[in-house]
């Protein structure tokens, strides 16, 4: 085993959110001291991120794990999708999987681009500084899984900010992401229940008749799973749409490239993806069931392994000139979806919210820009996503 | 003795490696990280057909080697 001779800190409440991209460049995977002191592995390199997503050796399970409070969402990963290892992930995962396919998605285009339309008519109806986080980047991913579903995107408001809880990263009050937990599954049982009662043409009564019908998921799966889609489904896209726009407003020129050809839309997201840093401070954790030599590097059985997809997404070797960002770039396999069985499930949605929100913003809100300065905008604190808080924006002539 | 024909459409493939993680041994990423069968002929793989169907491009097809006719996904 190598041990170096001391185990850098990670994150810490000074750096709660290190930049690992030197790290990449020495050490793709090295040992760390995790915030509660324990000792885990950063991996940061792009074939090793890679390793550790697809590699069965490496167990979502297990680093979720009761007893362990290394991030704050392992309370509600554990026995959801996100949480399980095959062959239990597999036999939950079929049964939403094929609701989520490129095909199926694809479907959906005509729909989510209307409800961007209704939003950006709205947006601009409205004085201006708006707030694109509450008039769009929230209410378009919340509207579309909402749908899907079948449940009133009208509870927005309720479910988002249990969803803020939840999505708590290290430093967040375990109490307090009980408590929403709580009270998120409360109304996701009262919202199946009306569904049983009413069923129709959506997600959760397929879902409640696999339930029902061919006992294929528990009742407490079939919660589990609802909330894992509910909150999947929107706090992702939401926060990646704003931080995108920032993005792309701190970029002129690739702004500009964008906006004179809206072909290259499906490319620039991709490049958004990559670019963007939407995860915070611990990535979703693994453990080794066994020995394993990653990067040629032993780490032994049962230790935490942290594959940190942002910097692996800058590693020179899988992408050139990386820092640069380039909405023309010829678009190479980034990890902000994940890989293996893990791999993002709403992978094709958030690809066809952000192209169509992007066509939107850039086509129909002409000058679009901050009307703050971007020093000035702020995070939600305790999460494990970049979460703006708000994104004021004007349009039009300056 | 019915047999299973693997194929992956590396064109529609995106990489994601659902298929590798959900039947380990049977798939693999190519350079390019395209998957494709490891065996293309196998005897019949709970875990292949999960494979299949949670394959988010629908990129894998499963064929009856004997009958020609596509394997029930479900």
């Amino acid at each position: 085993m190598t041990v170096d001779e001391r185990p850098i800190r990670y994150p810490s409440a000074a750096d709660p959110w290190p930049d690992f991209r030197a790290l990449l460049r020495s050490k793709p995977v090295v040992r760390a001291e995790m915030p509660d002191g324990s000792i885990g592995w950063l991996v940061s390199g792009y074939n090793e991120v890679r390793q550790v997503l697809v590699d069965p050796r490496f167990s979502r399970a297990r680093a979720v794990a009761p007893g362990r409070a290394l991030q704050g969402t392992e309370v509600f990963a554990a026995g959801s999708i996100n949480g399980l290892d095959p062959p239990e992930h597999t036999r939950i995962r079929r049964l939403v999987a094929s609701a989520f396919t490129a095909r199926r998605v694809e479907a959906m285009r005509p729909r989510v681009a209307s409800v961007v339309d209704e939003l950006i008519d709205g947006l601009l109806d409205q004085p201006q500084p708006a707030d694109l986080v509450a008039g769009f980047a929230l209410p378009l991913p919340v509207q579309v899984i909402c749908e899907m579903l079948g449940i009133p995107a009208g509870d927005m408001e309720q479910f988002h900010a249990w969803s803020d809880t939840i999505i708590g990263d290290w430093q967040q009050d375990s109490d307090a992401i009980m408590t929403a937990l709580a009270g998120l599954y409360g109304y996701f049982g009262r919202l199946i229940e009306v569904k049983r009662a009413r069923p129709a043409d959506d997600l959760m009564t397929a879902l409640i008749s696999a339930r029902d019908q061919t006992d294929r998921l528990s009742e407490e799966e079939l919660t589990i799973l609802g909330c894992t889609l509910l909150i999947g489904g929107h706090e992702t896209t939401a926060n990646q749409i704003g931080l995108s726009l920032l993005l792309l407003l701190d970029h002129p020129a690739e702004l500009d490239k964008l906006r004179a050809d809206p072909g290259l839309t499906p490319a620039a997201v991709e490049e958004l993806l990559r670019y963007v840093r939407l995860g915070g401070g611990l990535p979703p954790a693994r453990m080794t069931t066994e020995e394993v030599v990653l990067g040629g590097v032993t780490i032994p059985a049962g230790e935490v392994v942290l594959p940190l997809f942002g910097t692996a997404n800058r590693d020179p070797s899988v992408f050139s000139d990386p820092d640069r960002f380039d909405v023309s770039r010829v678009p190479a396999s980034h990890l902000t979806f994940g890989a293996g069985v893990h791999h993002c499930l709403g992978a094709q949605l958030a690809r066809l919210e952000l192209q169509e929100a992007f066509r939107g913003l850039l086509g129909r809100v002409p000058g679009i820009r901050l009307a703050v300065p971007a020093a000035e905008l702020q995070f939600k604190p305790g999460m494990a996503l970049y979460s703006l808080r708000e994104l004021p924006i004007r349009w039009g002539e300056p | 003795v019915t047999r299973w024909v693997v194929t992956v459409d590396k064109n529609t493939c995106i990489g994601s490696a659902v298929c590798v993680g959900t039947a380990p041994g049977r798939f693999e990423l190519d350079d390019r990280q395209r998957s494709g069968p490891v065996t293309a002929e196998i005897d019949p793989d709970e875990a292949v057909r999960d494979a299949a169907a949670s394959c988010p491009m629908e990129a894998i097809s499963l064929v009856d080697a004997g009958t020609g006719e596509p394997v029930d996904l479900d």
